[in-house]
Order: structure tokens, then C-alpha cells, then sequence
């Protein structure tokens, strides 16, 4: 984890007792309750829980798609309100849209970025998708591409315009085993290279515990921090490692206490 | 070795048309009633040569692009408003699902008295015919864009204008052009109640050329215009919609 001499001034997206309710059938439903957290420069920060314990939501209203109800979500001291290319969202699955080939995909976000040059942001494209390893996928158009290309894709789009911050909405959750553990490399590789900042949910305990510097349990109804975990673990990081499946199995345990019946799918 | 498959409908075609010539010739029906497929070609020919067929086909078809165009250039963007705000669904959109299944030469009385026996009488009815479809098409292509694409987008910074045109409209291209096909296919309905019931003088059409063939009891030009009519359908279907659709389809995957 990078050293932050005075933490309080760099600490950049801070969520302060963040409620967020939403109307449903059986009246008003709270899908987050006074969440505070602050993610720092650098960190790569992990919501985890079951479904229906808010982490999703929380990533919209970080992402600015939603409005909080109470407390606040300030990045760089200024409050989140809306949609912005400091924080891109890399979303659960197709998110690529199925008439730009991989390049025009990866070029949409720095379109819309002021300042720069078509040649510029074709530079920029290219470089991204290089560094997913698709440099010679380019005119592909996402149907030409398996899964695992199409995130890595997705990846690049949403690290191209060079966010402040990346947020990561169960990215892996559609692809197959062998693909997902190639991604835990490329998101670890560019992690440690460009020191992005980046919050990912998942509701897969070891993922967190492979790519999280800090592991945030939440648990539903409504969804509220239960603990926190730092890991320590050197990078790169196996998701096959057994010092990591082991404290994988300790919040597995952590959040079983917790719940009353054991959800599926938290392993 | 099978033959190829385009050799099917041609023989079957080649052997109805034999057995209706047959038919004919036979003298078991009168041929004024029923003509044969020669006789009708002896008209299509005839009017080919003297360049009625020519001149009424382009009358028609200067028409219909016509109206088609003016319908779509209204309806696409009333689409896009009726997708946007529930107010313009409710009021616009419904009443467009309504227009929509009155069947367009019900409008033919309103544009004669409404214009008189001209040539604004007939684009009005085009114009009737095709609206109507292609807003509700929009509306629904519109309103059934993945959100995940606007999520993406406007995390990327898209609205307004950008958005429209540069995701809401391609993702719902597919929609929209189905849209435009139905409205063609509106559009040269209405066109032919309207060229067969305003009788005008500005200009004589393929259904003005119809009405012609049923006032001098020529069947051979009246089944001979109806094929014409049936062939420009096909033909606009074959080399302009369907090419763009299966572009789109493929491009997108959804086709191989």
C-alpha cells in the first residue's frame, strides 16, 4: 500500500454516513445505511457481500448514476452528484456497445475528454488496448470477441480517459474460471503500473482477497460495513495461493457469523 | 448434385404460368375475364414501347419517396420525443397507436375535401400512412435501449446531443429501420388508395393506370399494373431494407 504521510488531506473519495432507500413493492427499502469509508490514492479497495447487501448500489452512487438520500460522497474534497469522467465504471458485463469495433469503443471516453487531438486519443486508445494485450484486435467489433476480451476491452475504455478513479461492477462474474484468473494478473499488472485507484464490488470472497488492498464485508438488509480486512499479501497475487484462500475462508466464516442462514455463491 | 435453391420457385413459377396459359387458351374461361400471361405481356410490352408504364411508374415512385421521406423526417423525431417524455407517450404516442390501425384510405375523403383533387392530396395520405408507424416504431426501438449502454455512456460523459446521436440512436437502429420498412410498406398502400380514388391531373400513376385498366375493362392492364405494383414492392424490399438489416445484423452478430 503507498505511504500517505498525512492520510486526512489525501484520502480522495470519502463516503460519509451514506443512506441510499429506494421505493419497492413492500414500501421503502433501505439498500444502504450509514456507510463511511474512505478510499485512498492508489488503494485497490473491495466491497464484497451478498447479494442484496447494497455494494452494487453503492458503486452507482459513486459512480454518480444515483443520488445518496442522507450523508455525502466527496472525490478530491468536491461532492458526487453526477456522472464524470473522474470515476469510469467497468460494468458486470456487456457494457461494450455492439456497433463500434474495440478501437471506437476504447476512443468513446476520450472523445468526450477535452484537450487533447484525434491523434492523441488514437494514440491513447491503441495504448490501452495494448496494455489488455489486444493491440491486433482493434477492428474487431465485441460479437468477434470471447468474453474475456470484451472486459479486457471494456478495461481499456474505461482506463483510456484516465479516471481518478476506476470502479469495477462484478466484472468477472460472467466469465469462466481459466479467463477470470487471466484477469486477476492483467488487473493486478496494471494496477501495480499505473497506481490507479480502484473500487471493486463482488460477491466472490477469494477475488476480493486476491485483488483487494483492503476487503470492505458488507452485509444486507440493510447493506452496512460489518468489518474490514486489510491484506497484506505480497503482489502478484494466485488466486490458487493457499495463505490467500485460507484468509478467503476466515471472511467467509467472519460473514457467516453474521448472516442468519449462509447465502449461495459467496465462495 | 441439388439444385440450387433459386431454381425452385422459378420452375414451379414457370410451370403455373404454362398450365394458366393453358387454361386460357382452352377456352374454358373468357379470356377477358381471366387474360393469359401472354396477353398481359403483350400489354406490358405495349406500354413499355409507348412509355406510359415508364412515366406512370416514375409518377408513382416520385410520390412515395416523396411522402415516405416527409413521414419519416416527422416521425422519427416524434418518436424520439415520445420515448423522451411520458407527457408526448400519452397523449402523441396514443393517439399514433391509434391512427396507426385506421386503414389509410379512410384518410383519402379528408384530403380531397381538405386539398381538392391534387397533388398535396395524395402526399397527405402518404403521409398519413406512414407517420403513424414509424413514430411507434421509434418510440419502442427508443425505449428499449439496453440502460446498461446510457450507464456506460454517461460515466463517460455523454448527454444531451452526444447521447442521442452517438448511442440512443445507433442502439436503436435495428428498431428504427424495421420501423422505416413498415412504414414503407404503409406508404405504398396508401399511395395506391390514394392514385386509385383522387382522380388528378397533375401527374397519372401506376394506380391512376389501374383505375384506367377497370374503366375500359382491360384486365390484362389491371393484373399486368398490379404486378408492377407487387414488383416494386419487392424490389425496394430486396435492394434497399433488406441489405441495410443484414448489414446491421451482421455487424452486430446477431446474424452470420
Amino acid at each position: 500500500m503507498p505511504a500517505n504521510p498525512s492520510s486526512e488531506s489525501h484520502s480522495q473519495l470519502t463516503l460519509s454516513h451514506v443512506t441510499k432507500r429506494f421505493s419497492g413493492r413492500a414500501g421503502l427499502v433501505t439498500a444502504v445505511e450509514d456507510i463511511t469509508l474512505q478510499v485512498k490514492e492508489g488503494e485497490f479497495l473491495v466491497l464484497v457481500g451478498p447479494s442484496g447487501c447494497g455494494k452494487s448500489t453503492l458503486l452507482s452512487l459513486l459512480a454518480g448514476l444515483e443520488q445518496v438520500d442522507e450523508g455525502s460522497i466527496k472525490l478530491d474534497g468536491a461532492d458526487v452528484v453526477e456522472p464524470g469522467r473522474d470515476r469510469l465504471v467497468m460494468f458486470q458485463q456487456d457494457a461494450l456497445f455492439p456497433w463500434l469495433d474495440a478501437l471506437e469503443n476504447v476512443l468513446f471516453g476520450l472523445r468526450l475528454k477535452p484537450g487533447l487531438t484525434d491523434a492523441e486519443r488514437t494514440e491513447a486508445a491503441r495504448y490501452y488496448l495494448d496494455l489488455v494485450g489486444l493491440a491486433d484486435k482493434e477492428k474487431a467489433h465485441p460479437h468477434e470477441l470471447s468474453g474475456g476480451m470484451r472486459q479486457r476491452v471494456a478495461l481499456a475504455r474505461s482506463l483510456a480517459p484516465n479516471p481518478r478513479v476506476l470502479l469495477m461492477d462484478e466484472p468477472f462474474s460472467a466469465l469462466d474460471a481459466l479467463t477470470r484468473d487471466q484477469l486477476y494478473g492483467d488487473i493486478q499488472k496494471i494496477f501495480t503500473q499505473r497506481k490507479k485507484t480502484i473500487v471493486l464490488v463482488t460477491h466472490n470472497i477469494r477475488e476480493a482477497v486476491c485483488l483487494g488492498d483492503r476487503v470492505v464485508l458488507l452485509s444486507p438488509n440493510p447493506g452496512r460495513i460489518r468489518q474490514v480486512f486489510n491484506i497484506d499479501l505480497p503482489r502478484p497475487r494466485r488466486i490458487n495461493d493457499p495463505a490467500l484462500a485460507t484468509l478467503a475462508a476466515d471472511i467467509t466464516t467472519a460473514l457467516s457469523a453474521h448472516l442468519a442462514e449462509p447465502k449461495e455463491g459467496l465462495v | 448434385m441439388k439444385p440450387p435453391r433459386a431454381l425452385v420457385p422459378v420452375v414451379i413459377g414457370l410451370l403455373i404460368l404454362g398450365g394458366w396459359e393453358w387454361f386460357v387458351r382452352s377456352g374454358r374461361v373468357d379470356d377477358v375475364l381471366v387474360p393469359a400471361p401472354t396477353q398481359i405481356g403483350e400489354w406490358f410490352w405495349s406500354a413499355l414501347r409507348d412509355g406510359s408504364l415508364a412515366s406512370a411508374t416514375w409518377v408513382t415512385m416520385r410520390r412515395l419517396m416523396i411522402g415516405f421521406i416527409i413521414g419519416a423526417a416527422i416521425g422519427i423525431p416524434v418518436g424520439a420525443l415520445c420515448a423522451r417524455s411520458s407527457l408526448a407517450r400519452d397523449t402523441i404516442g396514443i393517439l399514433s397507436l391509434g391512427l396507426q390501425t385506421l386503414p389509410s384510405v379512410c384518410w383519402v375523403p379528408v384530403a380531397i375535401i381538405a386539398f381538392g383533387q391534387n397533388e398535396a392530396a395524395v402526399l397527405f395520405v402518404v403521409v398519413m400512412g406512414t407517420v403513424w408507424a414509424v413514430v411507434i416504431a421509434v418510440q419502442e426501438s427508443v425505449l428499449s435501449v439496453q440502460p446498461l449502454y446510457l450507464r456506460a455512456a454517461m460515466t463517460m460523459g455523454s448527454r444531451g446531443w452526444h447521447l442521442w446521436t452517438r448511442v440512443i440512436f445507433p442502439a436503436a437502429l435495428p428498431g428504427i429501420i424495421s420501423g422505416l420498412k413498415q412504414g414503407w410498406a404503409f406508404a405504398w398502400r396508401s399511395l395506391m388508395a390514394a392514385e386509385i380514388f383522387v382522380v388528378i391531373l397533375s401527374g397519372f400513376g401506376l394506380g391512376s393506370l389501374l383505375h384506367a385498366g377497370r374503366e375500359l375493362l382491360r384486365m390484362d392492364q389491371v393484373v399486368g399494373v398490379m404486378l408492377v405494383v407487387v414488383g416494386v414492392g419487392l424490389l425496394a424490399d430486396l435492394i434497399f431494407f433488406s441489405p441495410i438489416e443484414r448489414w446491421l445484423r451482421r455487424s452486430r452478430g446477431l446474424e452470420r
